[in-house]
């Protein structure tokens, strides 16, 4: 549990979506979502399977351009935007299912991660030297920081492909981290992991948010994780929002019950 | 046991990021470098202009695709027209001046590959994988049909092939041409090939090489992390142009000698590719592994069948030599899908635990 004076969310908005509608052809993934997201807090998405959280993410990292609605970050309204765009301005993001960089160990995961923070030229990068080398060392060391964090120096050097999937979650974290983002979205982080593991992972979460001041948008199935972690609750259902609030009133509401569980016609 | 790191500790990230960081690594390049300065000295002209000179053009070109396929992921089929642009643009360089030193003229005709490999690459912003690999063939038909059709590229001569003239420099060497020592090439070639695999190298362990591997290993994960598809695909394509172009002026300045289109045709995109496959995708070490075994493996069974008692017909060790290596390409890719490398970083890793079977 969170403490109280941190639920009260009085940070500004950091990511405002308004009235977004997004659809593949006649299919509407998302219609007339409007959400919210302050500065250092954990936000969480949740709904049924179908509901639209994942397509969410995409519109937020630029990966899908919803047909109407708008989306500003930090107070600047933003248009089609590319998601190496969305990169730059501070937005990182973990997968569903793992996506990870399989053929690079651990380190030259973590080390993508920082791509957006290394400058120096073609040049500088063919002689490896001066600059260029300094600045390789430098990131090095941001990143051994993560490591450090997230505890995973002893699988520094392995090739990811080997790693069991608790561990690749992980590295997941550590290469989203590695950007140094201002929010950092996390679509299922504890999907499949066993209770140790998601212990471990909520730990970072928290970890994540209270030490790094990251604010988070967190996807999760898993219930009690969703309501120990979360500040705020957003519930999607068929693409369009049942609920928001704190997750004991989202937990009490009828709508969302009705979601979960099925009704009685 | 024999190929421990245990005592070499690393106090710094630079050591750690040292591009041979093991001791026993250091000493078995150092090794290996000495072998290549002295073998000339040791061995015949025969060995050297058919083998060694050869061997390094190839290994230089699979360097070339590697980046591209192997770093990068993108498929490519047009490896020989590349290294064809880059022999006929240093034709042309030196025709225009034919008193710059050939070395400078073969790194510049590079760039000429490099441009024309931007411009064939640009379709692989939309297509993957084997629909990419056609449009390269696209590329190679179409630069092998410039190659027969533009005759001003041949400088309009009769034969339709470029020969190469004699060209001297670093104080009165003769570097290229039919006078030109196979040892004077050798040694140019050499440095060529150790001189652009180490720039290679040093790109691939930074940024620009973990942008190629990001879009090759998971393209959306890349892009949300801040690659743009279009600067790391477009700049696999022109490093790997531009080495494939110079491997190709080399190919026939230092090493043929004269060249008709055909000798930049779809088998030689094809030879070069299988050297790729056969000695490990995604590896610098692979490409000489690859090279040595698709060139000096079939040279060494044509001259080494008849040496040890097995008397056949010229052409029959021909026909032997290539059931041989075919042979063993298929059992060396059931053995290992991922190439020679991948057998040598496996061999690697058991000597580390040697004589026990894990550590």
């Amino acid at each position: 549990m969170r403490a109280p004076e941190q639920e009260a969310g009085a940070g500004e908005t950091l990511l405002a979506v308004d009235n977004i509608t997004l659809s593949f052809g006649g299919v509407r993934a998302i219609r007339n979502v409007s959400l919210d997201i302050r500065k250092g807090e954990i936000r969480a998405i949740i709904g049924p399977n179908g509901a639209g959280k994942t397509s969410m993410l995409n519109v937020i990292n630029g990966f899908y351009h919803p047909q109407e609605g708008l989306i500003s970050f930090r107070g600047a309204e933003r248009r089609r935007m590319k998601p190496y765009e969305a990169a730059s301005q501070g937005i990182a993001r973990t997968f569903q299912n793992v996506a990870l960089f399989r053929g690079m160990t651990t380190l030259d995961n973590i080390m993508a991660g920082r791509t957006l923070k290394m400058h120096r030229n073609f040049f500088w990068q063919l002689v490896h030297w001066g600059p260029a080398a300094r600045e390789e060392v430098e990131n090095r060391r941001k990143v051994e920081e993560i490591i450090d964090f997230l505890e995973i120096q002893a699988i520094r050097k392995t090739p990811v492909g080997r790693l069991p999937y608790g561990l690749q979650k992980r590295v997941e974290l550590a290469r989203a981290l590695a950007m140094e983002p201002d929010l950092l979205l996390l679509d299922e982080p504890m999907a499949g992991m066993n209770l140790e593991e998601k212990e471990d992972m909520s730990r970072f979460i928290l970890d994540v948010n209270q030490q790094l001041g990251t604010t988070i948008a967190l996807i999760e199935h898993d219930i009690s994780v969703v309501m120990d972690l979360s500040d705020r609750v957003v519930v999607l259902d068929h693409g369009e929002k049942i609920a928001d609030g704190l997750p004991a009133e989202v937990q009490a509401n009828q709508n969302v019950i009705e979601a979960y569980l099925g009704v009685s016609h | 046991m024999l190929y421990r790191e245990a005592g070499q500790f690393k106090t710094t990230y630079e050591a750690d990021q040292a591009m041979f960081p093991i001791a026993q690594d250091r000493i078995g390049v150092l090794v290996i470098l000495a072998i290549a300065l002295v073998i000339p000295l040791a061995a015949s002209d025969f060995v050297i202009a058919s083998i060694m000179i050869p061997f390094l053009i190839f290994a230089l070109a699979t360097i070339g695709l590697n980046i591209l396929t192997g770093y990068a992921g993108q498929l490519s089929l047009g490896t020989g027209a590349f290294m064809g642009v880059g022999a006929y643009a240093c034709y042309k360089l030196t025709t225009i001046f034919p008193d710059v030193n050939i070395v400078i003229l073969v790194l510049i005709s590079g760039l000429f590959s490099a441009g024309i490999g931007i411009v064939f690459g640009l379709p692989s912003l939309r297509i993957k994988g084997l629909y990419l690999a056609v449009t390269t063939l696209a590329a190679q038909f179409f630069l092998e049909w410039c190659f027969i059709r533009i005759p001003w590229l041949y400088n309009y001569n009769n034969s339709g092939a470029i020969e190469v003239p004699e060209r001297t420099g670093f104080g009165g060497f003769v570097l290229a041409g039919p006078a030109s020592p196979p040892i004077t090439r050798y040694y140019v070639v050499l440095g060529i090939v150790i001189v652009m695999t180490l720039l290679v190298k040093n790109i691939i362990r930074g940024r620009i090489g973990r942008t190629w591997m990001m879009i090759r290993d998971m393209d959306i994960a890349a892009e949300l992390i801040g690659v743009r598809p279009l600067a790391a695909k477009l700049s696999a394509f022109a490093v790997s142009s531009y080495i494939c172009g110079v491997a190709g002026a080399m190919l026939v300045f230092f090493w043929l000698g004269a060249a008709e289109p055909s000798a930049f045709a779809i088998t030689l995109s094809f030879q070069i590719l299988f050297m790729a496959i056969l000695g490990g995708l995604g590896s610098l070490i692979g490409c000489f592994f690859g090279a040595a075994f698709i060139w000096v493996l079939p040279v060494l069974l044509r001259t080494g069948l008849p040496s040890i008692g097995i008397e056949i017909g010229a052409e029959t060790v021909e026909h032997v030599s290539r059931m041989i290596v075919g042979a063993l390409i298929i059992f060396f890719l059931i053995v290992e899908p991922h190439g020679l490398a991948r057998l040598w970083q496996i061999l690697k890793e058991k000597l580390r635990v040697w004589p026990f079977p894990y550590a």
